[in-house]
C-alpha cells in the first residue's frame, strides 16, 4: 500500500492525558461547569481574605493617621501646659487642713503649721502628680526695725523628689545671712543690693532686689528657712509645702488631691490657676475627648471586622461545600454518559485504577485551572469593588503566595473529594452489564 | 495444535431481578485453535452474548473453566485479567463503542493506552490503511458510516496482535457489502493464525466458519460448518 508522508503528521502513542484532554475538548460544557464552580469556590474565598485584608489595612492606616494626630496634638498642648505651668511657679500649696484660706488669701500670710518632716515624706513616697517640692514658712508682720509691714518668706532649696531624677531647681535658694526682697520693700526702706539691714534683731545683706511684679511680691522679704523658723519660733514647723503639678491629662487637681491625702493626712491641698491654665485644661480635655473618640472608632472597626470574618466564615464553607456537591453531580452525569465507553475501555483492558486516572485527572485539572482562573476572578471581583489598590496588593502583598497555596490546595482537595464516588463507581462498574445492552 | 481459548464445562445463570435465576449457560466446552474460525449461533437469549464475555474474562463463570494461551482466567485477578485482555485479546461488539471524542486514529490506537505496544502508531497507520480507513484517519467516529465505524472497531481489536478475537454480531447493523469487508477481516486474521470465536445471526457470516456451535437454553448443540 502506498504511503502518503502527511496522512499521519503525529504518531503520538496516546495516554491517560491525551485521552483525558479529548474527553473534556469533547464535553466542554461538563467541564467549563465543573471549572465554574472550582473558580467560584475560590474567586469568594480569595475575595473574602482580600477583602478582609483590605479593610485591616485600611482600618490600620486610618488609625494610624488619627493616632498621629492626636499625638502631635498632645503634645503641642503638652508643650503649651509645660510653658504655662512653668510660669505659673509654684501653684500647688499643701496647708495644713485647719489653715484658714481666707487669711492667705486677704493677708498672704499662714498661721496653722505642720511638721517639716512632711516634706521629706512626700519626697520619699512614689508620687507622680507634683514635682519640685518646696517647704515654706509665710508670716505677714510688721518688721520692728522699719515700722514696715511685710511678709515674711522663708524657703530653702527644694525637696528632690527621690523615685525621680532630680529636677532642675526652679527657685534658688537664699543662702543663709541674705534677704531678698520686693520691689515695695526696696522702694520704701531705700535698700539696695549689698545693703545691710537687720530684721528681728538679725543681720542681713540684701542678696537681690526683685523687680516689680505688682502683687504681694511687692511687698514679701525673703529669707532662708531655717532663718525664718528660728525668727518666728517655728524649729522644725513650716506653714505650706509648695509644689508645681505635673502636666498630666485629665482632672489634674482631684487626682493630686487623692494621692497626697493617702500620704499626709491632715493636709488640705489648693491649687492656683489663672486663666491661660483653664484654657490649656479645655484643650486638654478635648485631646482627651479626641482619644476617646479614636479608642471608640478602634473598637468599633474591630467589631465590624469581627463581624465580616464570622460571616465570611459561615458563607465560604457553604459556598465551597455548594460547589462539592455540585461538581459530585456534574462528575456523576459523565461517568453516566460514559458508561458503554468505560465498558469497551475494560475490555480492551484498562485496569480499574486507569479508569479512575481518567476521572480524577480530569478533577485535579479542573482544580488547577479553577484555582487560576478564580484566582484571577477573585482579584478583578474586588478591583471592581473599587478596592483596585487592594486587587494589586493581593497580587504582591507577602501573603499572595501564600493565599494561592492555600487556594490551590483547597480547590484540587475539593475537586478529587467530589470527584471521588463518581470515579470510584466508574472504576468498579460492570463491563459485562453495558456491554449485554443491544 | 494448542488451544487458544478452551472453556471446560461452563456454566453462568443470571439473576433476572425477581429472585429467580436465569441459567444463561450451561455445562458448556469448547475449544477454539490458532488459525481457527469458530461461529456460535442461536436464538436470542440462548447466552451466545454471556458466553463470549466469559470467554473474554469480562464475566466470570459459576462452574468451569476458561483458559486462554493454557492460562486459566479463573486463576487471575480482576486486574490481572484486565492486562491479560490488554495483551491478548480483542473485541468487536454490533454497536461498535467507538469513543466518541476520539478521532478514527486514536480510537484504533487505545489498546496502547492499557498494554505496551512499541510499533503502535506504525501498526495503527497500517491497520486503518488496510481497512480503507486512510482518508477518514482523523475524523471524529460520529462523521462515519456504520460500516466504517466497524472497520475502526475491527483495526482497534487487531492493534495489539491478539491471539484471540471476540466478536458478537460484527455484521448485525451493516449492509451486505460492508458486512463482506468485516467477515473478511475475521477470515485474514484466523488465515494468518489467530483465533476467532463469532457470535451472529448472519447465515452469510455463519458460512465463512470453519465450525458452527449451536446454542439452546444456554446448552450447546454442536453441528457441523455449514
Ligand atoms: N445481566 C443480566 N441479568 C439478567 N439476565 C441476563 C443478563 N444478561 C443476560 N441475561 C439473560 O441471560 C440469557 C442469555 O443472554 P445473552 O445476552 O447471553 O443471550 P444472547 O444469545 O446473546 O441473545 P441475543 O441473540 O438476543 O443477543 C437471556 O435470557 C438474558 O435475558
Ligand atoms: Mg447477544
Amino acid at each position: 500500500m502506498e504511503a502518503t508522508p502527511n496522512a499521519f503528521p503525529h504518531r503520538d502513542a496516546m495516554k491517560i492525558w491525551g485521552m483525558m484532554w479529548r474527553e473534556i475538548a469533547f464535553r466542554k460544557l461538563n467541564f467549563g461547569l465543573a471549572l465554574f464552580s472550582v473558580s467560584a469556590a475560590v474567586a469568594c474565598l480569595v475575595g473574602t481574605l482580600t477583602l478582609l485584608r483590605a479593610d485591616e489595612l485600611r482600618t490600620d492606616r486610618l488609625l494610624a493617621k488619627k493616632e498621629a494626630e492626636v499625638a502631635k496634638a498632645g503634645a503641642s498642648l503638652e508643650d503649651a501646659i509645660r510653658r504655662i505651668t512653668k510660669g505659673l511657679g509654684f501653684n500647688i500649696i499643701i496647708l495644713p487642713e485647719d489653715q484658714d484660706l481666707n487669711e492667705m488669701h486677704l493677708e498672704g500670710s499662714l498661721s496653722k503649721q505642720m511638721p517639716e518632716e512632711y516634706v521629706h515624706r512626700l519626697a520619699k513616697s512614689k508620687i507622680v502628680t507634683v514635682n519640685h517640692l518646696l517647704p515654706t514658712v509665710m508670716k505677714k508682720l510688721t518688721w520692728p526695725e522699719t515700722g514696715l509691714s511685710v511678709v515674711l518668706y522663708g524657703t530653702r532649696g527644694e525637696v528632690p523628689i527621690q523615685h525621680r531624677d532630680p529636677k532642675k531647681p526652679l527657685l534658688d535658694t537664699v543662702p543663709e545671712g541674705t534677704m531678698i526682697i520686693g520691689h515695695h520693700v526696696s522702694q520704701k526702706l531705700g535698700l539696695r543690693e549689698g545693703d545691710e539691714t537687720t530684721l528681728l534683731g538679725h543681720k542681713f545683706s540684701v542678696g537681690k532686689i526683685h523687680g516689680e511684679r505688682g502683687n504681694i511680691d511687692d511687698g514679701t522679704v525673703w529669707i532662708n528657712l531655717a532663718k525664718a523658723q528660728e525668727l518666728l519660733g517655728m524649729r522644725n514647723l513650716i506653714h505650706a509645702i509648695q509644689a508645681l503639678e505635673c502636666h498630666c491629662a485629665g482632672d489634674r487637681i482631684s487626682q493630686i488631691r487623692a494621692e497626697i491625702a493617702g500620704i499626709l493626712p491632715g493636709t488640705q491641698v489648693i491649687e492656683r490657676g489663672p486663666p491661660a491654665l483653664a484654657r490649656a485644661e479645655a484643650r486638654d480635655q478635648a485631646r482627651q475627648s479626641a482619644e476617646d473618640a479614636l479608642a471608640r472608632a478602634v473598637a468599633n472597626r474591630r467589631e465590624l471586622r469581627g463581624q465580616r470574618e464570622a460571616f465570611a466564615a459561615v458563607l465560604a464553607p457553604l459556598i465551597w461545600v455548594g460547589a462539592a456537591v455540585w461538581i459530585g453531580f456534574l462528575m456523576l452525569g459523565n461517568v453516566r454518559e460514559r458508561r458503554a465507553e468505560i465498558g469497551i475501555l475494560r475490555a480492551i483492558g484498562f485496569r480499574s485504577s486507569q479508569i479512575l486516572l481518567l476521572f480524577l485527572g480530569k478533577a485535579f485539572l479542573f482544580g488547577i485551572l479553577g484555582t487560576l482562573l478564580g484566582f484571577v476572578v477573585g482579584a478583578l471581583a474586588v478591583a471592581s469593588l473599587g478596592e483596585m489598590p487592594a486587587g494589586w496588593e493581593l497580587l504582591r502583598n507577602p501573603e499572595a503566595p501564600i493565599h494561592f497555596g492555600l487556594a490551590l490546595g483547597l480547590a484540587v482537595a475539593l475537586s478529587v473529594f467530589a470527584s471521588w464516588i463518581p470515579a470510584l463507581s466508574a472504576a468498579r462498574q460492570d463491563p459485562a452489564l453495558v456491554l449485554q445492552e443491544e | 495444535m494448542s488451544a487458544v481459548l478452551e472453556l471446560n464445562q461452563v456454566a453462568k445463570a443470571h439473576d433476572s431481578g425477581n429472585g429467580q435465576r436465569v441459567q444463561a449457560l450451561d455445562g458448556v466446552s469448547l475449544s477454539v485453535e490458532a488459525g481457527d474460525f469458530v461461529a456460535v449461533r442461536g436464538p436470542s437469549g440462548s447466552g451466545k452474548t454471556t458466553l463470549l464475555l466469559i470467554a473474554g474474562g469480562l464475566l466470570a463463570p459459576d462452574q468451569g473453566v476458561v483458559s486462554i494461551g493454557g492460562r486459566d482466567l479463573g486463576s487471575m485477578s480482576a486486574e490481572g485479567r484486565a492486562r491479560f485482555r490488554a495483551e491478548n485479546v480483542g473485541f468487536v461488539f454490533q454497536q461498535f463503542h467507538l469513543i466518541p471524542y476520539l478521532s478514527v486514529l486514536h480510537n484504533v490506537m487505545t489498546p496502547a493506552v492499557a498494554a505496551n505496544i512499541a510499533d503502535a502508531p506504525e501498526r495503527a497507520e497500517k491497520l486503518i490503511a488496510q481497512f480503507g480507513l486512510r482518508s477518514r484517519a482523523h475524523h471524529p467516529t460520529a462523521r462515519l458510516s456504520t460500516g466504517e465505524r466497524q472497520r475502526t472497531a475491527l483495526a482497534r481489536a487487531l492493534l495489539n496482535r491478539p491471539k484471540l478475537l471476540l466478536a458478537d454480531e460484527p455484521t448485525g447493523n451493516l449492509d451486505a457489502d460492508n458486512a463482506g469487508g468485516v467477515m473478511a477481516g475475521l477470515s485474514d486474521f484466523a488465515k494468518n493464525g489467530g483465533a476467532v470465536l463469532l457470535v451472529t445471526h448472519d447465515d452469510n457470516a455463519a458460512a465463512r466458519a470453519d465450525r458452527v456451535v449451536l446454542l439452546k437454553d444456554g446448552k450447546q448443540a454442536d453441528a457441523p460448518a455449514g
